[in-house]
């Protein structure tokens, strides 16, 4: 699951780590409160009005904009809020933004020049550990740095037995070269971030950039946080900070009865139990000469209820043109899963495009007889490849 | 021979008597797999299916003489569950349980290194020697004895490929679904290296999909080591980048994760790739015969 920056910062917050504060608003006369109340807390001469959408690029896309009056506030808050934000993330419809972060401008003239860096903690698939992967080159695309300087970007791994140890600290404070005050902070700042992560179960902590001040205080200017949703039970709170509207209303629909739907761009629906056959079924959709329309698992228990919800997403997309149902019976039974496809076209009445049964395992030749008998115009099939040859056939 | 599990291994079931584990211990039991017995804490004494109950892994292993245990155990306990059953000296775990917080797996991998066992799973279908033991939630019906090794990151996929196997007349040594996890107890170059060096395993069918770099682990050590035909596939060709397919496993981080990015690498190693997943037993048959 996926936190906004705010609830990232919030987070990080309680645990000691330091941010560039802020106060969140959903409307401009808020975001103007905002603006005078973080002035009175933090004596900021100056405002960042920061869009809180889940997708990185938001500067870019014209999501983060520097207020210096509070008419600016008032300008770009009206703006902000309600725009359709367009980033490398977002795909090229945007997010809406129904709220924004007016926060503290921390990169004040001072002592020293300010300087940014890049940190995330996440897990190392390889060693089953996690590490923190850190950088010089802030506030850019890790992506590209890693791309064009890998050798720029640091590793450290934590031993599950002991924790993150202060050696390590020190030694990403010194790698990142930082001195002095500037080095403390940092021990702290780093400490402070993976207890953090290990305590709320995240799978992704990643700051972007994490900035020295002028007057050598490290601080998080941005937050992505992601948590184990296999972890989220554990975490009422965190449960809670859940927002919906940032997701495909069909995701959220299919979530209400257990089905794991993404929403794709192609023409041919499918509806497949177990992911990884999903994927291989999407595979097949594609070699068929047609696309994907969508990823969708209805697990271990479909019966007719789930099949015709999923029915019912499906067709929700005006792209879909076809529709493929592969289900390999093993605690499944396939004759329910027929049953569930003769219902939904009884309920949901017109049906007009072809849709292709691919029935195999258990209860699979009963399942073939029900759709047979029920006269419906549905392709049946019983080997994946007698399936491939229909989807070939229905997209011609 | 066969690998992981066969008819003379003495298994237990923790999580004995919930729904889940009720229902596939019954299966397991029709099909003839040797189940010694299970655990369910607070129940110890009492029969369940015929076999005894015990509160602890350790009184089982005491009872009994099992050496592999398959975990049914919910989420929040499961990790609990993995560490009980090595330390009370099971040498193969299979981990059935979906949905495991990644940390706690943190903390079980660590954990089991100071142990002689083995971890499957979790998030996984099972292992199944056919006509010998069924430990897991596999469609036993499926399956028919012979020579071809399957490795799968998924269920259905992985009962696809049996059934176009055993369609195609070939036969399975043995079958291991390694869970579609971010963090396994056996990965599939381990699960590939156990099937090459099986004696009755004639041929490999390996199958992984999107995320991770397993895949070429797996490949790079074929290569080097190989010395029957691997036919492999990999699930997500058309996954979009950055989102989570299903598994918590399945999402593609990088350029090396994708699955054209997999397939290649498994090629140059000298594996058979199928672009179609229809394709896998005919695929196998046709390397058998060479």
């Amino acid at each position: 699951m996926n936190l906004h920056e705010y609830q990232g910062k919030a987070i990080l917050k309680s645990f000691g780590v330091r941010i560039q504060n802020g106060i969140v608003a959903d409307t401009v006369d808020e975001a103007v409160e905002a603006a005078k109340k973080l002035t009175e807390e933090t004596k900021t001469p100056m405002w960042v009005i920061k869009a809180q959408i889940h997708a990185g690029g938001r500067g870019k896309g014209g999501g983060v904009k520097l207020a210096k009056t509070m008419d600016d506030v008032r300008t770009i808050a009206g703006n902000i809020l309600g725009m359709q934000l367009v980033t490398h993330q977002t795909g090229p419809v945007g997010k809406k933004v129904n709220k924004i972060l007016v926060a503290e401008d921390v990169y004040y003239p001072g002592e020293h020049e300010p300087d940014e860096y890049y940190m995330s903690v996440l897990l190392n698939r390889q060693t089953g550990r996690n590490i923190i992967m850190y950088t010089t080159e802030g506030g850019m695309d890790i992506e590209q740095v890693a791309a064009d300087t890998p050798e720029l970007i640091f590793k450290e791994e934590v031993d599950p037995k002991v924790g993150l140890q202060a050696f390590q600290a020190r030694k990403i404070a010194f790698n990142l070269g930082l001195s002095g005050k500037a080095m403390k902070e940092m021990v702290k700042f780093v400490s402070a971030l993976y207890t953090a992560y290990v305590a709320t179960d995240a799978s992704l902590f990643e700051i972007n950039p994490v900035l020295k001040t002028s007057d050598d205080k490290i601080l998080a200017v941005d937050s992505k946080v992601a948590v184990d949703d296999n972890a989220i039970f554990r975490h009422k709170d965190i449960a809670e900070m859940r927002d919906i509207t940032e997701e495909d209303p069909a995701e959220v629909e299919a979530g209400k009865y257990n089905l794991n739907f993404v929403k794709l761009d192609g023409n041919v629906g499918c509806m497949v139990n177990g992911a990884g056959l999903a994927m291989a079924t999407m595979d097949i959709i594609k070699l068929s000469g047609g696309d994907p329309a969508n990823f969708l698992d209805v697990g271990g228990t479909a019966n007719a209820e789930t099949v015709e919800a999923g029915f019912r997403i499906i067709l929700k997309d005006p792209n879909v043109k076809a529709i493929l149902i592969n289900i390999f019976g093993g605690i499944v039974r396939c004759d329910r899963v027929a049953q569930g496809v003769v219902d939904a076209y009884k309920s949901i009445g017109n049906i007009n495009i072809p849709v292709i049964v691919r029935l195999q395992g258990t209860n699979a030749e009963e399942g073939k007889e029900l759709i047979d008998a029920s006269g419906l115009k549905v392709f049946s099939a019983i080997t994946l490849e007698e399936a491939a040859a229909l989807v070939k056939e229905v997209v011609e | 021979m066969s690998v992981l599990v066969n008819k003379d291994s003495k298994i237990i079931v923790q999580g004995f008597t919930g729904s889940e584990g009720t229902f596939h211990a019954t299966q397991m039991l029709e099909y003839g797999t040797n189940v010694v017995g299970g655990v369910t804490p607070g129940k110890g004494g009492q029969e369940h299916l015929g076999r005894p109950i015990f509160n602890t892994v350790d009184e089982a292993v005491k009872s009994t003489g099992a050496d592999v245990s398959v975990i049914f155990v919910p989420p929040a306990f499961a990790s609990d569950a993995i560490m009980e059953a090595a330390n009370a000296g099971i040498k193969v775990i299979i981990t059935i349980t979906e949905g495991i917080p990644t940390a706690d797996m943190i903390k079980v991998k660590e954990y089991l290194k100071d142990f002689d066992c083995r971890m499957v799973g979790p998030n996984c279908p099972g292992v199944i020697t056919p006509g010998e033991a069924k430990v897991g939630i596999m469609p036993g019906f499926i399956h028919k004895k012979g020579g071809v090794g399957i490795v799968s990151r998924s269920g259905t996929l992985t009962y696809e490929a049996v059934d176009q196997v055993t369609k195609a007349g070939l036969g399975q040594s043995t079958c291991i679904g390694i869970g579609g996890d971010p963090i396994i107890g056996t990965t599939t170059k381990d699960a590939v290296q156990l099937l090459m060096e099986d004696p009755d395993t004639d041929g490999i069918i390996m199958i992984g999909e999107i995320g991770g770099s397993m895949e070429a682990d797996a490949a790079n050590w074929i290569k080097e080591n190989g010395t029957k035909p691997v036919v492999g596939f990999i699930a997500g060709q058309t996954a979009p980048k950055g989102r989570r397919m299903g598994h918590a496993g399945a999402i593609i981080g990088g350029s090396d994760d994708t699955a054209a990015a997999k397939m290649k690498i498994m090629r140059d190693c000298g594996i058979t790739v199928v672009d179609s997943p229809a394709m896998l037993g005919t695929a196998m048959a046709e390397a058998l015969k060479k």
